[in-house]
């Protein structure tokens, strides 16, 4: 299954925030429009990303790769990359990479929006 | 022999390929139902390092993959045509291709990700190519299968 991504903007407690809602398998193929999106993003200035993982059915060392360089990109500007996962499979290779100590994971896309650091 | 062997050119659309493969075999060789997500991510990540690599160097030649359903074992065998020009046959401490392999850190979370997921897995390289080899147990397959 390839790679789908949709976008939208949600005001929280805390702010503006955009849901980034990504499914299907995020490898090295995919993983590059992804970037891409985070990237434009960030370009226009939505510095507080939330991204959906819920509908991902696999994710690989290239994917966290581009995870990791959208949450550098937002902090430069002073914002945030929260996730939304749930799923065991996800999870551990967040565990098992040591990246649970980079990023805030949420169980609800409504708990990572209201979030405040 | 192995069971099953896979050649493929090295394009990042072709590892996902790999992984279905790997994952079918697997199953077919008696490994864990709540193993194969760990195979198919592992020979994932062992197949992107490979196209990383022969892209980077320009190589023209397919990453072969070899699926061996042993007595006992399932073993993955992930080959590339990258020589190590560095006489200690280690890909992480090697000579001229990891200097540059691992400069965004890439390389080295591929192979993070494989270590932390399989137990049994070892990592060689020879002036010909580097080699991943990792291996699984299988359970006993019952007649009907």
């Amino acid at each position: 299954m390839d790679l789908s991504l949709s976008t939208r903007n949600v005001s929280g407690p805390a702010g503006d925030r955009t849901v980034v809602e990504v499914g299907g398998e995020i490898d090295v193929y995919t993983a590059p429009k992804l970037r891409e999106q985070l990237v434009e993003l960030v370009n226009d200035g939505s510095y507080h990303l939330v991204v959906d993982m819920e509908g991902v059915d696999f994710l690989d060392s290239t994917g966290l790769g581009v995870l990791v360089g959208g949450l550098k990109r937002v902090r430069a500007h002073e914002g945030s990359l929260r996730l939304v996962c749930n799923q065991e499979r996800i999870l551990k290779i967040f565990r098992i990479t040591g990246l649970t100590k980079v990023f805030p994971i949420h169980t609800t896309v409504d708990e990572a929006v209201a979030a405040t650091d | 022999m192995a069971t099953v062997e896979l050649r493929f050119s090295a394009q990042p659309e072709h590892v996902r390929t790999a992984r279905l493969v790997a994952a079918a075999v697997a199953r077919r060789a008696g490994v864990d139902e709540a193993v194969l997500d760990e195979v198919r991510l592992a020979v994932g990540e062992a197949c992107s390092r490979a196209v990383g690599l022969h892209r980077s160097h320009g190589v023209t030649a397919p990453i072969r993959v070899e699926l061996t359903d042993e007595e006992k074992t399932f073993s993955i065998e992930v080959g590339d045509e990258v020589p190590v020009l560095g006489d200690n046959g280690s890909h992480a401490s090697g000579a001229a291709r990891s200097v540059e392999d691992d400069a965004d850190g890439e390389d080295e979370m591929g192979l993070a990700v494989i270590k932390g997921l399989v137990d049994d897995m070892e990592v060689s390289s020879t002036d010909v190519g580097g080699l991943i080899r990792m291996s699984w147990p299988t359970a006993p397959v019952s007649a009907l299968r």
